[in-house]
């Protein structure tokens, strides 16, 4: 394959059109005539300027420069690398959900309001939970938006609460969403089983506890077994309990975190529900909440009043809104398509694969890298790199080492309580094949860093760029591209 | 179970061979560490699957349920609009290299997702004026919420001053996200359809962070950017404007007149309506605010040997790192709709942007005309983009209610946000021909004289 290494600035040559669009079928409109002079723009935006061709040429370059997991193995920790179904495009790209308007009236997109209904009913089965709202567009926005419905709940009840605690296992949104709405974080220690420490918990939970926010299995992919308990503690204290559910791939059919005894869940659709990352985003995370916790959803509501499906946002005790319109509609219809491919039974044996691909492949490597946490693990687990990090490779060099081999690499250094932390989380939607090749050039890896380190430290050697100079990149930044260097280019030419 | 769903590759030969491999006889031992008292023992109320064909057909039954843009020519705006999307754009997107992958954390095996973010932040810069761009937001009212918890951090100040032109659900969630930190969002009343200067004179002073106007502004009028900064500055208070990027291709650069932050969404370039989301905000700053900027920055760096490349960067300011010192909480954003938009953009270029604006603005120059000139009274007293407030004989309800039995979609009805009694906010996009208008307005012609 020929190199290709261009920005899409750098093919652009003045008069050269990419699209088609009608002349005017009305009267011509003279800008100064309308406008203010120093309202009208002064120069254009520098837009590329390539053929319908070129831009085809270049984004196929670029998607060649990148890693999905339609092209392999994706064991990303917490992140719920699974198969993106493409029954699910192509429902979201139907003319009657793609082309309708949020402010459409009710009555012309009945089948849209239908999905969004029926998904946040099947949610609140799924988690336990007694509503659901669909409007956080990811995870993050989930945590704040349960935080949010915290505070109201409390402040409804004359109490002013102001701490959050966190586990140190938690993902940072934990900590991040906390203060964003206006908590303080207190971090609890794990013990040495990876679990929280229910002695450290009661030292910290008291009349000034807003909530504990927890994902089970957690971060090391354990199982919180005293959650019963844990529960309870909170709860005496009058605080509540959130769910994260960026590890929820585990748990389907299995148990609740309804059961468990949380009053807010969020849920990552573009993790457990088959929803594509797509390089970032878009994701949506939709929260549920126990019934006292009700009053304050955002609003608008997706209601059902006879037969007709409404928008609702009379509700006094709201938090108010949290994302424009119904949250991303088109990220929702995915996950409803996924939920109805499945059925109660599909996603029941869905944690159960994830659940067994993960003791399995742990089984496999545990001999050859420090495996801290000895119990069965869910749907993900964590070894340690400080066995290697002893011969002088860091997890890092064997992070880079893999993607020699065509594989996504684990998720390293987190979480932040294991030394040289790799995380792994296979899913459910892997071979046993893929798995066992997998498993095999981890072991191979690992009698490298013994025998042959420096093709581990200098890794990786296929991709077609080495390691990148982050900080060259932080201390120098360069954010956007500036027209100069093409004209010192073709300077440098002649 | 056993291979019965096509997402689920294990055989029962597998499923023995890795319970064999764990000396355990079924897959229930993986589970004995969720306590019996809280483990479910029915399987879960929902509905049973549903094979592919069955599936697609139930789907397309719902989709069809609903009235859409291609069918109804709409004339529906207020932050959501109906724009051509080049063909490119959905067949570039979707590449599976691109949609099924995470963030760019291991940038040696997704140079085409970082050059591409690279990209974008480039072109938002050059629509804004502005010196960086992040990677994208969920969407442009959540933007402006970002942009005003910013805007009070970096000043130290208390409150921000929002125009009532500003779009009614921006400030709604402003609402609701000044009361995390606990910071007040004080809106500014209008004066016809644009922000009241003398207003917001009135209202600012030293504990402003921030002055937040819409350009365009929700009525389609264009807010005069450049005394509402000199209002802003003499009281050391941070200019954020929230701009339809579309718009940008023709209005000055809200950079040049002296915006601090832009933000906004880009939506209307390369994104489907898609019943309100995901669509994908933007977030521009001047350089002073480089380092707060909330969410992912790609830069450009280079490997070992001099080959230039793209790295996530200045990931100090995020909340993976700072956790909760981080200034936002933003992880998830709208990458692959941003990768529409620089699709989009690229496809329509330097000049087929400004083609495509100035469709717009004859459009609705044509549309408002045509109506004056029948006896309508149109609400803008400044120039408008793409929209305008009509005033109406009868209930925008009812008109409305009318124009859907002729096959249109009416406008936007400003009644329960404003008050605004028969008062229509349309939208003209390079959509509609001059034949969707006219008919458009033979039916409101009807109306008033049946």
């Amino acid at each position: 394959m020929v190199e290709y290494n261009d920005l899409i600035f750098e093919i652009s040559r003045p008069g050269r059109v990419g699209s088609s669009l009608p002349e005017s079928d009305v009267d011509c409109v003279d800008l100064n005539d309308k406008f203010p002079k120093h309202l009208i723009r002064d120069e254009p935006a520098e837009l590329p300027e390539v053929s319908e061709l070129q831009l085809v040429r270049h984004y196929t370059a670029l998607s060649n420069k990148n890693h999905g997991i339609d092209n392999g193995f994706y064991p990303l920790g917490s992140c719920t690398m699974k198969y993106n179904p493409k029954i699910n495009e192509d429902v979201a790209r139907l003319e009657g959900f793609s082309r309708i308007h949020p402010y459409q009236p009710v009555e012309t997109v009945q089948g849209a309001l239908e999905v969004l209904y029926e998904l946040q009913e099947e949610l609140a089965v799924i988690t336990g939970m007694d509503a659901v709202t669909l409007q956080p567009s990811a995870g993050a926005q989930g945590e704040w938006t349960g935080l949010m419905m915290a505070k109201a709940y409390h402040a409804q009840k004359g109490e002013t609460r102001t701490k959050v605690l966190v586990p140190d296992s938690a993902h940072g949104t934990n900590p991040a969403s906390a203060s964003v709405a206006g908590f303080q974080t207190i971090t609890i220690p794990s013990d040495k089983n990876g679990l929280v420490n229910l002695e450290e918990l009661k030292k910290h939970v008291g009349p000034d506890t807003a909530a504990l926010m927890l994902t089970n299995p957690n971060t090391l992919g354990l199982f919180e077994k005293e959650i019963v308990e844990i529960a309870q503690v909170v709860h005496e204290a009058g605080g509540l309990l959130y769910y994260d559910g960026a590890n929820a791939n585990a748990i389907l059919g299995k148990t609740t975190p309804g059961q468990m005894g949380f009053d807010i869940v969020h849920l990552n659709l573009h993790k457990t529900f088959t929803t594509p990352h797509g390089g970032g985003g878009p994701g949506a995370g939709p929260v549920g909440v126990k019934e006292k916790l009700i009053p304050f959803l955002p609003v608008p509501r997706i209601e059902k009043s006879g037969d007709k499906y409404v928008l609702n946002s009379d509700h006094s005790h709201s938090i108010g809104r949290v994302k424009g319109y119904y949250g991303n509609f088109g990220i929702l219809l995915r996950a409803y398509t996924y939920i109805r491919t499945m059925g109660p039974i599909g996603l029941r044996q869905v944690s159960e694969s994830a659940v067994l691909h993960a003791n399995y492949l742990r089984k496999r490597l545990a001999p050859y890298f420090e495996a801290p946490f000895s119990q069965i693990c869910k749907h993900e687990f964590v070894l340690s790199g400080s066995r290697q990090k002893n011969l002088g490779v860091r997890t890092l060099d064997m992070a880079k080492r893999l993607l020699d081999f065509g594989y996504h690499p684990p998720t390293i250094y987190f979480p932040l309580n294991v030394e040289e932390c790799l995380m792994i989380e296979p899913t459910e939607t892997e071979s046993k094949e893929t798995l066992d090749a997998f498993a095999d050039v981890m072991i191979q890896i690992a009698k490298e860093v013994e025998e042959n380190p420096g093709v581990v430290l200098d890794a990786p050697h296929t991709t077609d760029i080495g390691r990148l100079d982050e900080v060259q990149a932080a201390r120098l930044p360069i954010l956007r591209y500036f027209k100069e260097e093409i004209v010192e280019k073709e300077t440098a030419k002649s | 179970m056993a291979a019965t769903y096509r997402y689920l590759p294990d055989t029962k030969q597998d499923q023995e061979e890795m319970l064999k491999f764990l000396n355990i006889s079924s897959i229930d031992e993986l589970f004995e560490d969720i306590p019996a008292e809280i483990s479910l023992q029915d399987e879960l109320n929902i509905p049973e699957a549903v094979p592919e064909p069955l599936l697609l057909k139930k789907m397309n039954q719902l989709a069809t349920k609903n009235k859409n843009a291609n069918h109804y020519p709409t004339f529906l705006g207020a932050g959501t609009y109906d724009h051509y999307i080049p063909s490119v754009v959905n067949h570039m997107i979707s590449r599976s290299e691109f949609y099924t992958a995470y963030t760019p954390y291991q940038p040696e095996i997704s140079q085409g997702e970082l050059q591409a973010i690279f990209e974008f932040q480039t072109m938002v810069c050059e629509l804004t004026g502005m010196d960086v761009a992040n990677s994208s937001m969920y969407d442009g009212f959540t933007s402006l919420a970002e942009a005003a918890s910013l805007a009070v951090a970096s000043t130290r100040r208390s409150k921000v001053l929002v125009s009532k032109a500003v779009h009614p659900e921006s400030r709604a969630i402003l609402h609701t996200v000044a009361g995390g930190p606990g910071y007040t969002a004080e809106e500014v009343n209008l004066a016809d359809e644009v922000t009241d200067l003398g207003k917001l004179q009135e209202q600012i002073d030293k504990d402003t962070a921030a002055v937040i106007v819409q350009y365009p502004n929700f009525f389609g009028s264009i807010e005069d950017l450049k005394a509402i900064k000199k209002i802003a500055e003499e009281k050391g208070a941070l200019l954020i404007v929230s701009a339809n990027p579309l718009a940008l291709a023709l209005l000055q650069a809200p950079g040049k007149l002296g915006a601090d932050i832009v933000i906004g969404d880009m939506q209307p370039l390369g994104i489907p309506m898609s019943f309100g989301g995901p669509h994908c905000g933007y977030f521009a700053v001047s350089k002073k605010f480089m380092r707060k900027i909330p969410g992912r920055i790609v830069g450009q760096t280079a490997d070992e040997k001099g080959k230039r490349g793209f790295v996530l960067t200045l990931q100090a300011r995020e909340q993976h790192i700072r956790r909760d010192k981080a200034s936002s909480n933003i992880c998830s954003n709208q990458a692959l709709n941003a990768l529409a938009s620089s699709i989009c953009m690229t496809s329509l270029g330097k000049q087929g942007i400004r083609h495509m604006a100035q469709l717009n603005i004859e459009k609705a120059d044509y549309m408002s005309k045509t109506l004056e000139q029948k006896g309508f009274t149109i609400i803008n007293e400044a120039p408008f983009f793409n929209e305008f407030v009509v005033e109406l004989p009868r209930s925008v309800k009812e008109v409305n209610e009318k124009l859907l039995k002729a096959g249109i979609i009416g406008g936007f009805d400003l009644k329960s946000d404003y008050g605004f009694e028969n008062q229509m906010l349309l939208a003209v996009t390079e959509q509609r021909t001059k034949e969707e208008i006219d008919q458009f307005i033979d039916v409101l012609e009807a109306i008033v004289n049946g």
